[in-house]
């Protein structure tokens, strides 16, 4: 297919052009009923900001520009079909969970999946089996899924109807994929894969292995990451074994009837920027990303760790554009880290947790932001370099799932216990440390003293914590004692 | 037929010169860098539309970047000029006997070049062999060195572009690893006057007021940058800017001056109340 083409930027080109009267939604009127939000976005978006119709066909519904954008997307990601996502690739996790199981059904996970998988399994009901991850002891963090658990996951639970793999993990961590779907395959599971971390593997040389190319059946990738397009901007991929009529009913069960078009074309652009300039643009990302990692570790005290991870299982292979670094050794945890280096040196990163911090590199990059990265870590080090002592590194806790997320959820509770006062009740609510967003307790979970103290820990190292209904997280709400369960 | 340059001074304000010939114009690393000639302030060398430099007012800052530093050090041998392609710093800085090192980092290739081209009789000291050129990012020069240098002047062309990493807090961070413990680094604060140049002024005098044990703010006036008016830094771990002058050894060294003595040098630290005010406003404040 001629990637050259923009289907839906060309038609809202062309609608443009054609200056047509609006008797229709948005209320804004090409933005003439709200001077300020021109003041603010400009005309142009205004202009852009505009509702379904025929010559810009609907994303409920796709006959026309948004069915070959989404033709030109499958192409250029080599699946069979490809949704435009408006709803965040949060939505289009849950739609591969919808999708694959119902209520009743098992779902092999990692544990370190996003929230949205959780929370599609409270909607339909379906029952986690939690693969424990495997994990850098060193680092703190949760890597991929090794063969041998999926193996065993997959005999304990011969009845499961899908297994869900983070690819790559938020720290670029990748598992054996092609492995996996075999071994899925020949025991009738599907593969659902969360690549909302891995759109650049399909534009570029030298990077693991896509789930398309592995034979996954859906994959979700967040195109607004490292693809370039707007922030809620995503697509989902599918795979021949899928009926793709049917995914559209199940993204339809929650997706708006009403999908901004500046989300569509951009997602539109940006495929084609990808697919026509891809290769150069990661090329570039990853020859910066190298060097901030040697200039890093040139530092001393600090491991910006890459290949060398790789151990042919739970680390089958590393994504070079992550840029993490390891913290603990000049003595602060990786959240201080993140927050001097926003507070004191105006630099965001992407994450802190309590060993690492990760800065995002992509497309917008240039060298001399990574300088001025590479000069405020080192100058960190230099006036807050502490002994080591002291710093809590547990990062993962195995869950205890006594019931599913949704019974736990719609289950009779009693609300705001204080948190101290928990353990051994079964949880009802989520307990997040944000980012990565990875549950320490999920709905039908039982809290211990260790998961007690690991949040209490978190919350003092200033992580950002959320998911209970008290927002401070001083209480948490649980099952009722003596309920059925 | 009339040719006029013109910088907005802020929004609403705009400073123009009338041009006689434009001899110069290129982008290079998403740098774009002119030279034009003018009546009354000679050459003018433009980077991404901000005057840079003028023929004619570029001995006052040079001046004030230079010996007011100088004036107070006992005894500077190692010397790191930041920016500054054009030369003028090192001229100066050459007049002192003591001098043995000057080294020069200027992360745009393309003001270089076009300097030794357009203004000749500046750059011409750049080929001294005290002196060494460095053609790097300045943060990536400067990170890896401790306890070197006497002195650090960092001149750099402007809040926003390349230059912005000349006015972070590593930068400083860096600049004062960099300094032996009794080093000074001086720096272009900009102008205290209108409202978006004030707030930067106040952001980089809080990173160093940070940054160094002993922070003051001096004043130079220099017709063609923003309102004229124009402030620069002096930051240091040891020596106190007035109280440290040694203004008898200073004379005796006989170095031939426009803008700079040594009673200007005590009078300059006096600020007007508004500056004043906005400097201590950012100096009281806690991280």
């Amino acid at each position: 297919m001629n990637q050259d083409r923009a289907p839906i930027y060309e038609a809202l080109e062309e609608f443009r052009r054609k200056r047509v009267i609006p008797f229709d939604v948005p209320g804004h009127k090409r933005g003439r009923g709200n001077p300020e939000l021109v003041k603010l976005f400009g005309k142009q978006c205004l202009e852009l900001d505009v509702n379904s119709m025929k010559p810009l066909d609907n994303l409920c519904h796709p006959v026309s520009v948004i069915k070959e954008a989404e033709q030109l997307a499958a192409d250029a990601f080599g699946a069979s079909s490809a949704f435009l996502m408006v709803g965040g690739t949060t939505s289009a996790v849950q739609t591969m969970v919808l999708t694959a199981t119902k209520k009743g059904d098992k779902i092999i996970l990692p544990r370190n999946v996003h929230r949205s998988v959780i929370n599609a399994l409270v909607v339909n009901g379906a029952v986690p089996v939690y693969v424990n991850p495997d994990t850098d002891k060193r680092l703190g963090i949760a890597l991929g899924m090794k063969i041998s658990q999926v193996e065993k996951a997959i005999q304990e639970n011969p009845d499961a109807v899908a297994i869900l793999v983070n690819n790559p993990t938020y720290y670029g961590i990748c598992s054996n994929l092609k492995k996996i779907v075999e071994l899925a395959h020949e025991n009738g599971m599907m593969v659902l894969v969360d690549e909302a971390h891995g759109t650049h593997f399909y534009f570029s040389d030298n990077m693991p292995m896509t789930a398309m190319e592995a034979g996954a059946d859906m994959s979700c990738v967040s195109m607004h990451k490292s693809g370039g397009s707007l922030t809620q901007s995503s697509i989902l991929l599918v795979g021949p074994e899928v009926s793709p009529g049917y995914v559209r009913q199940v993204i339809n069960l929650t997706q708006t009837t009403s999908a901004s078009y500046l989300l569509l074309a951009s997602l539109d652009i940006s495929r084609r920027n990808l697919a026509l300039r891809g290769r150069d643009e990661f090329a570039e990302v990853c020859r910066i990303a190298d060097y901030a990692r040697t200039e890093i570790n040139k530092i001393g005290g600090y491991y910006a760790y890459g290949k060398e991870l790789i151990n042919d299982d739970s680390v089958y292979d590393f994504d070079t554009t992550k840029l993490t670094v390891f913290t603990l050794d000049i003595g602060l945890a990786g959240i201080e880290v993140y927050d001097l280096l926003r507070d004191e040196y105006d630099i965001q990163l992407e994450l802190g947790d309590l060993g690492n911090v990760l800065a995002y590199i992509s497309i917008g990059d240039r060298m001399r932001e990574v300088e001025r990265l590479v000069s405020a870590l080192y100058d960190i080090r230099r006036r807050y370099k502490r002994s080591r002592s002291g710093l809590f590194d547990h990062e993962y806790i195995n869950p205890m799932v006594v019931m599913t997320p949704q019974e736990a959820f719609y289950a009779q509770k009693e609300e705001m216990i204080p948190i101290r006062e928990t353990n051994g009740r079964i949880c009802t609510e989520f307990v997040m440390c944000y980012p990565p967003g990875i549950p320490i307790l999920a709905p039908g979970e039982r809290i211990t003293q260790e998961i007690i103290d690991y949040i209490l820990y978190a919350k003092e190292k200033g992580c950002s914590m959320s998911g209970p209904e008290d927002e401070k997280i001083e209480r948490l709400n649980v099952i009722k004692e003596n309920s059925t369960y | 037929m009339e040719y006029w340059f013109s910088e907005m001074h802020s929004e609403n304000v705009k400073f123009s010169i009338r041009v006689n010939k434009h001899l110069y114009s290129e982008e290079r690393d998403y740098v774009r860098v002119d030279i034009f000639e003018s009546v009354d302030f000679g050459r003018v060398l433009v980077v991404d539309g901000y005057i840079i430099m003028t023929e004619r007012d570029e001995f006052i800052y040079h001046e004030m970047l230079t010996h007011v530093p100088m004036a107070v050090h006992p005894n500077p041998k190692n010397i790191l000029v930041f920016g500054a392609g054009d030369g003028g710093n090192v001229r100066e800085l050459l007049k002192y006997p003591s001098v043995e090192r000057i080294d020069l980092v200027e992360m745009n290739e393309g003001v270089v070049d076009a300097c030794k081209r357009f203004f000749p009789d500046i750059t011409g000291c750049l080929s001294n062999k005290k002196v060494r050129i460095y053609q790097e990012n300045a943060l990536r020069h400067i990170r890896h060195i401790e306890n070197r240098y006497d002195i650090i002047i960092v001149d750099s062309a402007g809040y926003f572009g390349p230059g912005e990493s000349l006015l972070s807090r590593e930068f400083y961070g860096s600049c004062f690893k960099a300094l032996k413990e009794d080093g000074i680094m001086v720096n272009q604060h900009q102008s205290p006057f209108y409202d978006e140049d004030r707030i930067e002024t106040q952001k980089a005098h809080k990173r160093i007021v940070n940054s160094f044990p002993i922070s003051r703010v001096y004043q130079a006036h220099i017709p063609s940058y923003p309102s004229g008016y124009w402030l620069l830094g002096f930051a240091s771990k040891k020596y106190k800017p007035v109280d440290d002058l040694r203004e008898e050894e200073w004379n005796k060294l006989g170095i031939d001056t426009k803008y700079y003595t040594t009673n200007l040098h005590k009078g300059c630290f006096m600020l007007p109340k508004y500056v004043e005010k906005m400097l201590e406003d950012v100096e009281n404040v806690n991280d």
